[in-house]
């Protein structure tokens, strides 16, 4: 019978198949850990008497709590307050006593737990991957079935490296055509939420299909990938093609030579065969996709950045959300004031990101009274970037250049917005307060988050880019 | 864990949509490295005001909602991220149930491992709920029924989610138990 990518991950992992009154026991291939959800799932193993079952399919790093500014002189790191510190302390203990690899700060390979997943080639296809973190999504943009789980769940992968699951059902978002110049992959996802909603994707994995998926880089893919639970869906998938082994290769955990020829044989099996039935599909074109921003309080609550926001027609969480971040139905986001911009998060926090972002920055400033924060998503970007030289023309424009951390995406580590203040962030979310109490977030992808730096109000990119053409 | 049998509560109403765990816990509270007292910190921004003195007009510090076990809440609820501190903080500030029209799938994974009956009801009825704001309801997961006063319905859990809350036994147990099965796959796929 003809089976979709989800079905053929599903099947592999099947340590117990399901019943009527019992859950599927999955195994799970990679568990990924950071300091704020995993110091109660320790706790467990410790009150039980039990080990990490397998520390070698485990690997930590820290990144919410971790300030992203550098140590002093001393080493001595500006931690936001002491229970910081102490979380990432706990962390270090943590991974000493159950002996779990720790990427930690001042590490070569320290970032976003969603960023070196794939940087280290611990992310491969056909993997089961575990975090508890709702954007472990992310690592579905290879093939891999990756979900965020709670702190229990945490606890029961470090236990027994499974966990209890119910079939999911199977979501395609087909996309065809081709994104237009100006457009990125975070207006895609943006432009596939709007359509299916907050949680039009509940009780479903998600998979990526079409033209428009296949034209995208991996780093991209990611981005898609990112923001999968902001649509409800835990996961979200694309098929490993060409582009993916391209990016894996070398890389320090890949497989490597005859076992990497092996793998690559066997990734090209992970796609949903040409018959096979998903529960639901949806179809949107990617030439009609513009730069996306969001004007409430949800991640689906999102329009073209030329569009004009949509009157609520009188619904209450609505009414609410427009209230709440200060606009009005019927007008245009464009030229709304900026306070500040952040350019960061596991959703663009890549080299990429950072290069489109850079792009509409070279050569200008950052206007009067905006403060921008870019923080690159790991060590390894961070070096990059600077090889590059893009940090110049972010410290140049007036912008500031970051350690890599989660930072003000859920503004845990001290970097955070006022309240009634506006950002504009390449983040994954515009929930109320969620990048300080009382701030206002309007998300969007790096081009246009750079052009709100450079011209202090909600700006069209490609029209920036068009002023600037002119004048050469 | 204690058995999770039928309880009798007032409601509490939250008519709100796709209210996210940003909202129950905001994330500076997530600093913690124990799940104690997070209650203090339930739906903080929505409860304090700047200089953290609770607003007199939000439901969770009325008097009406003191001693509520029941939070009705509108649809999605529990989106976002997948912090587990989110059921700790409600368990903690006193909830034993939260109904809405659907809730987020992590979410709701997480409430159930932690004694917080995730309820799914249909519009009518929720509408009803949120129309009796502050009325008994009676819960009976044994029935898994939800009535209140002469309305009843029946709603579904995951059926060994609920076997683990009526016995009061949790997931981790049982999957120690599968150890047998899980060496044979490790060694199957080696």
């Amino acid at each position: 019978m003809a089976k979709t990518l989800f079905e053929k991950l599903w099947e592999r992992h099947l340590v117990k198949p399901e019943t009527d009154e019992l859950p599927a026991v999955m195994y799970i291939d990679l568990q990924l850990i950071h300091e704020v959800t995993s110091p109660q799932a320790f706790q467990v193993l410790r009150d039980r008497g039990l080990k990490v079952r397998c520390p070698q399919k485990t690997v930590a790093t820290m990144d919410h709590s971790t300030p992203s500014l550098p140590p002093d002189a001393n080493g001595t790191y500006p931690f936001v307050d002491e229970m910081a510190e102490a979380q990432v302390r706990k962390l270090e203990q943590n991974c000493e006593e159950f002996g779990i690899t720790l990427h930690a700060m001042g590490g070569p390979n320290q970032g976003i737990v969603h960023v070196i997943g794939p940087e280290l080639g611990l992310t491969l296809p056909g993997k089961t991957i575990v975090c508890g973190d709702s954007h472990t999504s992310t690592h579905g943009a290879f093939g891999a079935l990756a979900f965020g789980i709670g702190t229990s769940e945490v606890a029961q992968v470090m236990a027994t490296q499974c966990l209890l699951q119910r079939k999911a059902k199977t979501l395609a978002v087909n996309l065809s055509g081709k994104l237009q110049p100006g457009v990125s992959a975070k207006d895609l996802i943006l432009a596939v939420i709007a359509k299916i909603g907050v949680n039009g994707g509940t009780g479903h994995v998600i998979e990526y299909r079409g033209e428009a998926i296949r034209a995208l880089s991996m780093e991209e893919r990611m981005t898609v990938c990112n923001m999968s639970i902001e649509g409800g869906a835990r996961a979200g998938l694309i098929a490993p093609d060409e582009v993916t082994f391209n990016y894996l290769k070398g890389r320090e955990h890949a497989p490597k030579g005859k076992a990497w020829d092996e793998a690559v044989a066997d990734w090209k099996t992970l796609v949903s065969d040409e018959d096979a039935v998903f529960d639901q599909e949806v179809f949107l074109n990617a030439d009609e996709i513009k730069p996306m921003i969001t004007y409430g309080t949800n991640p689906g609550m999102a329009i073209a950045i030329t569009d004009s926001v949509p009157d609520p027609r009188g619904e209450a969480s609505t009414v609410k959300a427009l209230d709440y971040m200060g606009v009005e139905a019927g007008a245009s986001l464009l030229g709304k004031a900026v306070d500040v911009v952040f350019i960061g998060s596991c959703t663009n926090s890549r080299l990429s990101d950072l290069r489109e972002a850079a792009q509409v920055m070279e050569g200008r400033k950052v206007a009067d009274g905006v403060r921008v924060l870019v923080v690159p998503g790991s060590r390894f970007i961070k070096d990059q970037a600077e090889r590059e030289g893009l940090h110049h023309t972010f410290l140049n424009a007036g912008a500031e250049w970051r350690e890599p951390s989660c930072s003000m995406c859920i503004a845990m580590n001290g970097d955070r917005i006022q309240a009634g203040q506006v950002a504009v962030s390449t983040s994954n979310r515009n929930f109320e307060g969620r990048q300080g109490a009382g701030g206002r977030t309007f998300l969007a992808g790096p081009a246009t988050a750079a052009a709100a730096a450079v011209t202090g109000v909600i700006t069209d990119a490609r029209t920036l880019q068009e002023v600037q053409h002119a004048t050469v | 864990m204690q058995p999770f049998k039928q309880f009798s509560s007032k409601t509490v109403t939250l008519p709100v949509d796709n209210i996210d765990t940003d909202q129950i816990i905001p994330a500076r509270f997530l600093k913690v490295t124990d799940k104690k007292g997070l209650g203090a910190h339930a739906f903080a921004d929505w409860r304090y005001n700047d200089q953290g003195q609770p607003k007199p007009d939000f439901v969770l510090n009325s008097n009406a909602a003191k001693g509520a076990q029941v939070l009705v809440a509108g649809d999605n609820f529990g989106c976002g991220s997948s912090r587990e501190h989110a059921p700790w903080a409600l368990v903690d500030f006193g909830f034993k149930a939260v109904i809405s029209t659907s809730i987020a799938d992590i979410f709701r994974n997480n409430a159930l491992k932690n004694g917080l009956l995730p309820i799914v009801v249909d519009k009518t009825f929720h509408s009803y709920l949120m129309e009796q704001a502050g009325q008994e309801v009676q819960i009976d997961l044994e029935a898994n029924t939800i009535t209140c006063g002469e309305t009843s319905r029946s709603f579904e859990v995951e059926r060994f989610a609920r076997y683990c809350l009526l016995n009061g036994l949790d997931q981790l147990e049982y999957l120690l138990k599968s150890q047998n099965e899980i060496q044979a796959y490790e060694e199957a796929w080696a």
